[in-house]
């Protein structure tokens, strides 16, 4: 098969592949954002609910969350089409591992920052949202950096549950004609780039959002 | 209503096992200029910090303008305050404090009119035109696009004096306000102080080592150890004759360095 059908074919997998991340990255930084700002909650009862939710699913293999979702839910009557369940099973997944690095980037903020915000009145709504939020989104940049590539690398695991993706076509396409190294370096090249591309964007966003912060210093 | 600004009965506070103030008393006046001097872990930032509610207290009661800060009246019962009242209490007293605690994220003139704005609703015109007022008063009208971290540690304390200003505190609580700025920047900040001072229009409590400083500006000094005042009084008495050893010993370590 001549190289411009591979890529092709390759293509419109990367493109399901490329869904599947736009779908699960609002899902993951959602449940990120949700269960680290429940895990610093005054309510112990919300606080335990973040844990639970964070330790099964950072405590157990994202593949065999997966088939859970995609095989076993149906057993109880829930049953969701494959491209659904790869987004939920990777949204909650990589979600789960997100909920620290909120909460890590919240509690790294200096305390001083809440005690003047107390001495300028501001609700506690306002300190959050205005003050600490702010200065804390800077720091989570570069980890949720690491884990949007986790979540590009992670998506080839719906290969398993039949979802054509840049994975499956890859592997079907070899199956079919033997041209591994021609295939399986492009498929190298099109996550590298997918890779590459969400690294350079949220070091944007730290950029735009560390604007006048010089890190490490008092301010 | 009461002549006080200021008044702590018979206040205990501990930290764990730890009493710091035990049944402390102590009242400032309408328009006081208080300095309180004393050694390392005497309790000097705790007295302005339970007055800005950054800590509570386990005994006693604590009155601002006439106000009690950590219990509320309801139905005839005293309870402990509730965020409503003490958002209430706070808007009497502004601070400052050692380490500036600026906003690194918004912009010198942001830092100052994002509470007026939010807080007291002013208009984003109305904040502004404060805001722009009170930079030129502490002399940093250039400053107001410029973000923190570009400016000198003096430069940082007297927009962290601004902020505390543009809420229009009548209580401004000061704690060790120069202690983090090189010796050459003292001055500025201590300028702007001293001129608040003359307005006679605040309250001012004012945690401090600049002994010269305190004795120029203070109505009364007073001497802090181990969580009680050990002396108090004009400066005048306090600096020259003091009547307790561990004062003079105290005011000695000082002239000593
Ligand atoms: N958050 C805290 N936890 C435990 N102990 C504290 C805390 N804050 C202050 N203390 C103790 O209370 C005493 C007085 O502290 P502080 O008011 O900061 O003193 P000063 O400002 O006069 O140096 C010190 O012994 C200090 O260790
Ligand atoms: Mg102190």
């Amino acid at each position: 098969m001549p190289l411009n059908e591979i890529f092709s074919v390759l293509a419109e997998g990367a493109l399901v592949t490329i869904q599947l991340v736009a779908m699960a990255l609002p899902l993951a930084t959602a449940m990120a954002f949700i269960s680290g700002l429940l895990r610093l909650s005054e309510h112990r009862a919300l606080r335990w609910l973040a844990a639970i939710y964070v330790e099964f699913f950072r405590g157990t293999s994202a593949l065999i969350q997966l088939y859970w979702i995609y095989f076993v839910l149906p057993f109880f009557g829930i049953s969701i089409d494959a491209i659904t369940a790869g987004v939920v099973a990777l949204g909650l997944n990589i979600g789960a591992y997100g909920s620290e690095v909120v909460r890590g980037g919240l509690l790294s903020v200096d305390r001083g920052q809440t005690e003047a915000a107390i001495a300028l009145n501001f609700s506690p709504r306002q300190r959050l949202w205005r003050i600490i939020m702010p200065q804390a989104l800077v720091g989570m940049m570069p980890p949720f950096g690491n884990l949007a590539i986790e979540l590009v690398k992670a998506t080839s695991l719906v290969s398993l549950i039949t979802i054509a993706d840049l994975t499956y076509r890859a592997k079907s396409l070899a199956d079919m004609t033997l041209q591994v190294e021609e295939i399986f370096g492009l498929v190298l090249v099109f996550y590298f780039v997918m890779a590459q591309v969400l690294t350079l964007a949220i070091r944007a966003l730290e950029k735009h959002l560390g604007k006048g912060m010089d890190r490490g210093g008092l301010a | 209503m009461s002549d006080y600004a200021v008044e702590f009965d018979n206040v205990t506070k501990q930290f764990g096992d730890n009493v710091l103030f035990e049944q402390f008393n102590f009242n400032i006046r309408k328009n006081e200029v208080v300095s309180i001097i004393g050694p390392s872990g005497s309790g000097k930032s705790t007295l302005l910090r339970i007055l800005m509610t950054l800590e509570g207290i386990d005994a006693g009661m604590v009155r601002v303008q006439g106000e009690s800060l950590w219990h509320m009246q309801k139905g005839g019962a005293w309870l402990p305050a509730d965020e409503r009242h003490l958002r209430k209490c706070r808007g009497h007293m502004g601070m400052v404090f050692q380490h500036f605690n600026l906003f690194p994220h918004m912009t010198v003139l942001r830092n100052i009119t994002e509470a007026p704005i939010h807080v007291l609703g002013q208009s984003k015109e109305e904040a502004r035109a404060n805001g722009l007022e009170l930079l030129r008063t502490v002399g940093l009208a250039d400053k107001a696009d410029a973000y923190p971290s570009q400016l000198s540690g003096g430069q940082k304390q007297r927009v962290g004096i601004a902020r505390a200003l543009a809420m229009r505190p009548s209580i401004l609580l000061l704690d060790e306000i120069t202690s983090a700025l090189d010796p050459e920047l003292v001055d500025e900040v201590l300028e702007v102080i001293r001129k608040l001072a003359a307005e006679d229009a605040y309250t001012m409590i004012l945690v401090t080592h600049e002994m010269y400083f305190a004795r120029e500006i203070s109505d009364r000094v007073c001497f802090f150890d181990a969580g009680a005042i050990v002396e108090e009084g004009p400066p005048e008495q306090i600096f020259n004759q003091p009547k307790h050893e561990r004062t003079r010993a105290f005011l000695n370590s000082f002239l000593n360095i």
